[in-house]
């Protein structure tokens, strides 16, 4: 089973040590043609416009052909390329997750922070860099993680998203519940 | 401020993760600022003057004004970054109180202190700094530096020097790797680098923050030269936005080169898109050949 990561900017390689450690066979996704080969796709962090605009028009169509089809996990800047509605500013996304998330919403950087949320009921190191906050959840969406009274990550069907860095964190319980998600006959 | 060397560190080097395979663009305005950022830059290092500027004018070159970098901040939504004279942590200060994303501790400005660098540990703010080797890198690093780039030569457009050093440090973490326990004791000593970081480099056979590439680097195929040598970002200054020495491109022209770098840095590997993208660009800045220079011209000897 081949696990896709986005890797056409940001912490990609983290997503992949993790996934391979993990025992996933990883593919760095730089084309849209490379999306035909795998099971699932995790979205990393980086700058979500920056990642939009070197994807291009038909780059971002076959993105959005594919999370609807098959299991995607976004992080941070991944969160919100799946994100139905995106402010601070308004930019398109993929659609794949019914949320309103607002970009930058702690602040800068000086305002990035590590905190405890909760996996459930269970505590969980969380990242946050420059992070967005999700200010809607749709019907139906499943809230997996919490920081205070902040939903940090949801799930929709296939589709997954933290607006923190699991990835930048020793903890490997997120991507573990991705894996399980494609394992569960999602691909 | 605070002097945390465990969770900030790793906020520090959190944001350079994201910046990872993305590129950095010298801009001196809101409008050169909204280029880059349209274009596909994943942040802007807001200046008064580029270095190519800086070079050509001469003067003494300092931090930005506060409000030239404002103004930059608020047109965009991607990090801000703001450079500050070498030791000169009073600047440092001010940048942080303003809110930037990441200080660039830089050689570019006149420096203010001939023996000491700031020392970044003591900032929330992240620090990035310019090496030529290893132990310039090491040293930058050990004060709180969260990213290393290269030193190369700013402002010239010639890309010499930006290899020269990616080279010069990725071959030193090499030759680490091989080493036995007792050599790098000695090793440490040659580098004029703390122990504690050369044994870690010599481990992991990488340095423990991102190292991004700047200095010289002016056309997509500059860019992917310095990927594929082992660089995680490009930094580019006067090669976007500047015609020459003096004069600034034609905006639409100065967007074609950012987007073709931008893509040129993604798929660094793929002389396909490549070859695409080297085809659509307008000629590069005219440039300075750094081999004609002499080095009492040179802006990399700065720093100690």
């Amino acid at each position: 089973m081949k696990v896709g990561v986005l890797a056409v900017q940001g912490d990609f390689d983290a997503h992949r040590k993790r996934l391979e450690e993990l025992g996933a066979e990883v593919v760095l996704v730089r084309k849209p043609e490379q999306l035909d080969e795998i099971a699932g796709l995790v979205l990393p962090g980086g700058e979500s416009g920056a990642i939009l605009r070197i994807l291009g028009e038909r780059g971002v169509e076959k993105l959005k052909q594919f999370v609807r089809r098959k299991p995607a996990f976004g992080t941070c800047a991944g969160a919100i390329l799946l994100a139905k509605e995106i402010t601070n500013p308004e930019q398109p996304g993929l659609g794949a997750l019914d949320i309103r998330i607002r970009r930058n919403a702690y602040g800068r950087q000086i305002d990035s922070s590590i905190r405890e949320g909760r996996l459930g009921s269970a505590p969980l190191e969380m990242v946050f860099i420059r992070a967005p906050k999700i200010e809607r959840v749709g019907p139906g969406l499943e809230v997996l993680a919490t920081e205070g009274k902040d939903p940090v990550a949801v799930r929709q069907g296939k589709t997954m998203a933290a607006t923190f860095h699991p990835e930048l964190s020793d903890d490997t319980r997120m991507h573990q519940e991705f894996l399980k998600l494609i394992g569960n006959g999602h691909n | 401020m605070s002097q945390d060397k465990g969770n900030g560190l790793r906020l520090k080097i959190g944001l350079a993760e994201m910046l990872k395979g993305g590129v950095i663009m010298d801009v001196t305005n809101a409008e050169q600022a909204t280029i880059a950022e349209q274009a596909g830059a994943v942040a802007v290092m807001a200046l008064e003057r580029v270095p190519a500027q800086i070079r050509a004018e001469g003067g003494v070159a300092r931090m930005a004004s506060p409000k030239k970098i404002r103004e930059i901040m608020d047109a965009v939504s991607i990090p801000v970054m703001a450079k500050c004279r070498i030791g000169h942590f009073a600047e440092a200060q001010i940048l942080e109180e303003l809110g930037v994303d990441y200080i660039d501790e830089s050689e570019v400005l006149t420096p203010a202190d001939e023996a000491h660098h700031v020392d970044k540990h003591a900032f929330t703010v992240p620090f990035v700094c310019g090496a030529r080797n290893l132990g310039e890198a090491l040293r930058r690093i050990a004060e709180g530096a969260a990213m290393i780039r290269t030193k190369g030569e700013a402002g010239t457009g010639d890309v010499v020097h930006a290899v020269k050093h990616m080279r010069q440090i990725i071959s030193q973490i090499r030759e680490l790797t091989v080493l036995g326990e007792e050599e790098l004791y000695a090793r440490a000593k040659n580098l004029q680098a703390p122990y504690e970081l050369v044994r870690l480099v010599a481990k992991a056979g990488k340095l423990p923050v991102p190292n991004f590439s700047a200095g010289g680097i002016a056309t997509p195929a500059d860019a992917s030269l310095v990927m594929q040598l082992g660089a995680e970002s490009v930094f580019v200054g006067s090669g976007i936005f500047m015609k020459d020495s003096t004069s600034f491109a034609d905006p639409a022209d100065a967007e074609r080169r950012a987007r073709a770098i931008v893509r040129a840095t993604t798929h660094y590997q793929d002389p396909k898109v490549l070859l695409e993208v080297s085809s659509d660009v307008p000629s590069a800045m005219k440039g300075l050949a750094v081999g004609a220079m002499d080095e009492a011209q040179m802006l990399q000897t700065r720093g100690w």
